[in-house]
C-alpha cells in the first residue's frame, strides 16, 4: 500500500527549492531594509554620505563649474575679496580661489582615496600572510610596532624630505604611515577567523592555502577593513594638507588645500578668504568621512555600538 | 610586581631596535648621494667627498648603523651641515618652548575634557551630552593646523585678543609667556581634549552602571564625592592611556603648529630643516620623539599595573 503522505511530501519537496529561494530572497531583502534603516536612522552618517557625495561631485565636475583656470594668473585682480566674478575671491597672483579650492578637492580626494585603497590592500595582504607563518608573523609585526612608534605626521614629513616634494611621494609616504595599523587590524581579525570550524572543514576538504586565505578568510575580515579604510582616507586628507601646508607635500603651483592654506597664512591679515574657504572644505570633508565611517560600521556590524 | 615591570621594560628593546633601523634607513632612501643632496648644487667634488667621509657613507651599511647607534648612546647626534653646530646643542636650544607648549596644551585639554566628559556621562542623553559628543566629533575632524589657522583668523586678526606670532620666553614673565602660547596651545590641545572627552564619557558610563556605585549611592554618599572619589578613580586606567597618547600628540603636532605661530621650538627647527635638507637634525628629532613615545607607552603600561592589579596577571 502506498502511503498518501509520499506524494504530498514529494510535491512539497518538488516546489521546495522555489519556495526556499523565495524565502531566502525575502529574508535578504528584509535584512537589507533593516541595514539601510539602521544607516539612515543615524542622521550623522546620512550627513556624512551627503557631504562626501557633494565633494566628489564638485571635484569631478570642477571643469564644468569653474569659469576660471585654477592656474591662470591675473595680476590686475590680486587679493580681491569675494564678488560675483570670483565667489571665493582671488589670491596673491590673482588666481580664482573658488577654482583652486574645487581643483584642490580633486587632488586631496584622489590622494586620500588612493592611499585608503592601497593601504587596505597591503594591510590585508600582510595581515593574511602573517597568520600563515610564525617567524614571518613575528618579524612583520615587530616592524609594524616599530613604524607605529614613530608619530605618523613626523614619519610622513621625514619621508617627504628624503623622497622630495611630489604627489607620488605624498601617496607613498602616507601609505607607509598607514599600513602598519591596517596590517595589525587585518592580522588580528584573520587570527580569529582562522580558528573557526568552517576554515578547518575547508582544510579537511583539501582546499589550498591560497584559496583558504583569499576565498574564505579575506571576505570575513573585510568589514572592519572597509571601515578602517574610510578613516585612513580621512586622516590622509589631513596629513596631505599638513604636508602641503609645510611645503613638503604637493609641489607649489598645483592647487591642493594645503597649498592654498600655506599661501593664505602669509596674507592672513588682508585676505581671510584664502584661509577660510579651503580650511572649511578640508574640515567638512574630513568630518563627512569620519561620520560615513561610523555609519558604515553600524551598517555592517550593529554589535559594535 | 617587579617581574611585571621587568618584563615590560624588556619588551621595549625589539621596538627600539626596529625604530632605530627604520630611522637610520630613512637617510639612505635619498635618491642618489645623500651628501650631494645635503650640500646642494653649489658644492664642489671635494666638499662632497669630505662630507661622505664625515658621515661615514664610505663604510659598509651595517657598520654605519653600529657606529651611528654607538654615537647616539654617547650623546653624539652628529653635526648639522648648515651651520656646523652640533645637533645636540641645536636641540637643547630649541627644546624649552616645545615643552612649555606641550604642558600648556595638555593642561587645557585635561581641564576641559575630564569635567565635561563626566558631566556628559552623568546626564546621558541630555542636551549637554549631545553637545559634548558633537564637540568631540568636531575635534577629531579638525586637525591642529586648521584649528590654529581659524583661531588666528578669529582671535588674532578679527578680535586682536592674542598675538598671531611672536613667542615670548619664560624670562619675559609668565603672563606674557602664556599669552603668546595660548592660541597654539588651544590648537594643539583641542584634538586631545576631544579624545579625552570621548574616553572619559565612555568609561564613566561603564563605571556609573556598576553595582558598587549603586551601593555607594544607597549608602548615602553625596553626589559630588560619588563622582569625584568613587567613579573617577575607576576611570583612571582609561585616562592614563589617553593622557599618554596626548603627550605624544602634543609633541608631534608641534611641528606644524610651532612653525605656523613662529615658536622657536623643536617643531619649527624640524620644519626649517626640511628646506635646508638637514637630514641629521630631522632624523634626530624624529628619533627622540619616537623613543620618548616608546618610553611613555611603557610607563603607561606600568602605571596600568599599579592602578589595576588585574593587569599584572596577564
Amino acid at each position: 500500500m502506498r502511503e498518501g503522505a509520499i506524494p504530498i511530501g514529494l510535491s512539497y519537496v518538488s516546489d521546495g527549492p522555489d519556495e526556499m529561494e523565495q524565502l531566502r530572497k525575502s529574508l535578504e531583502k528584509e535584512q537589507r531594509r533593516i541595514q539601510i534603516r539602521r544607516f539612515t536612522k543615524n542622521r550623522g552618517s546620512v550627513f556624512g554620505l551627503a557631504v562626501v557625495t557633494v565633494m566628489v561631485m564638485l571635484a569631478v565636475l570642477a571643469p564644468l563649474i569653474c569659469r576660471y583656470d585654477p592656474l591662470a594668473l591675473d595680476t590686475v585682480n590680486r587679493l580681491k575679496g569675494s564678488s560675483a566674478e570670483h565667489w571665493f575671491g582671488t589670491d596673491s597672483m590673482g588666481r580664482d580661489v573658488f577654482a583652486r579650492v574645487l581643483y584642490g578637492a580633486r587632488i586631496s580626494l584622489t590622494v586620500g582615496f588612493l592611499v585608503g585603497i592601497t593601504t587596505g590592500f597591503l594591510g590585508v595582504l600582510i595581515g593574511l600572510y602573517a597568520t600563515t607563518n610564525k617567524v614571518a608573523d613575528n618579524i612583520l609585526m615587530r616592524i609594524c610596532d616599530g613604524l607605529k612608534a614613530i608619530p605618523s605626521t613626523l614619519l610622513a614629513i621625514t619621508l617627504m624630505t628624503v623622497l622630495g616634494a611630489d604627489i607620488k611621494n605624498v601617496i607613498i609616504s602616507l601609505v607607509v604611515v598607514s599600513v602598519p595599523g591596517m596590517a595589525r587590524l587585518a592580522r588580528g581579525q584573520a587570527m580569529v577567523v582562522k580558528e573557526q570550524t568552517y576554515i578547518e572543514s575547508m582544510k579537511c576538504l583539501g582546499a589550498g592555502k591560497t584559496r583558504i586565505l583569499w576565498k574564505h578568510i579575506a571576505p570575513n575580515i573585510i568589514s572592519p577593513v572597509i571601515v578602517q579604510v574610510t578613516f585612513v582616507f580621512a586622516s590622509s586628507i589631513i596629513t596631505e594638507a599638513a604636508l602641503s601646508f609645510l611645503g613638503a607635500g604637493v609641489p607649489a603651483p598645483a592647487p591642493s588645500w594645503g597649498n592654498i592654506l600655506n599661501e593664505g597664512k602669509g596674507v592672513i591679515y588682508t585676505a581671510w578668504w584664502l584661509v577660510l574657504y579651503p580650511g572649511a572644505f578640508t574640515a567638512l570633508t574630513v568630518l563627512g568621512l569620519n561620520l560615513l565611517g561610523d555609519g558604515i560600521r553600524d551598517f555592517i556590524d550593529p554589535m559594535s555600538n | 610586581m617587579s617581574k611585571f615591570i621587568a618584563k615590560r621594560i624588556l619588551s621595549v628593546v625589539p621596538v627600539l631596535l626596529v625604530v632605530s633601523i627604520v630611522i637610520f634607513s630613512l637617510v639612505h632612501l635619498v635618491p642618489g648621494d645623500p651628501a650631494a643632496a645635503m650640500l646642494g648644487d653649489l658644492a664642489t667634488e671635494q666638499d662632497i667627498a669630505a662630507l661622505r667621509t664625515r658621515m661615514g657613507l664610505d663604510q659598509p651599511l651595517a657598520r654605519q648603523y653600529f657606529i651611528w647607534v654607538g654615537n647616539l648612546l654617547r650623546g653624539d647626534f652628529g653635526v648639522s651641515v648648515v651651520n656646523n653646530e652640533t645637533v645636540a646643542s641645536m636641540i637643547i636650544s630649541h627644546i624649552k618652548p616645545t615643552i612649555s607648549l606641550a604642558i600648556y596644551s595638555l593642561c587645557i585639554a585635561a581641564c576641559i575634557a575630564v569635567p565635561l566628559g563626566m558631566i556628559a556621562a552623568k546626564n546621558k542623553g541630555s542636551a549637554a551630552d549631545h553637545a559634548v559628543t558633537a564637540v568631540s566629533l568636531a575635534g577629531i575632524s579638525l586637525p591642529s593646523f586648521l584649528l590654529g589657522l581659524f583661531l588666528m583668523l578669529l582671535f588674532g586678526v578679527k578680535l586682536r585678543l592674542f598675538p598671531v606670532s611672536g613667542y615670548k620666553g619664560l624670562e619675559e614673565g609668565l603672563g606674557a609667556h602664556l599669552k603668546s602660547l595660548t592660541l597654539p596651545a588651544i590648537a594643539l590641545g583641542f584634538m586631545n581634549a576631544a579624545l579625552m572627552m570621548r574616553m572619559t564619557r565612555a568609561s564613566m558610563l561603564e563605571v556609573l552602571g556598576s553595582d558598587y556605585i549603586k551601593m555607594a549611592r544607597a549608602k548615602g554618599v553625596r553626589e559630588f564625592s560619588l563622582m569625584a572619589k568613587h567613579a573617577l578613580k575607576n576611570t583612571l586606567v582609561t585616562l592614563i592611556t589617553v593622557f599618554g597618547q596626548s603627550i605624544i600628540q602634543a609633541l608631534s603636532g608641534a611641528a606644524v603648529v610651532e612653525s605656523m605661530f613662529a615658536i622657536p621650538g623643536l617643531g619649527q627647527l624640524m620644519v626649517n630643516s626640511i628646506g635646508r635638507r638637514d637630514y641629521y637634525v630631522i632624523q634626530t628629532i624624529v628619533l627622540l620623539i619616537a623613543v620618548f613615545n616608546v618610553l611613555v607607552n611603557m610607563v603607561v603600561d606600568i602605571l596600568y599595573g599599579c592602578v589595576d592589579p588585574r593587569v599584572r596577571v596577564n
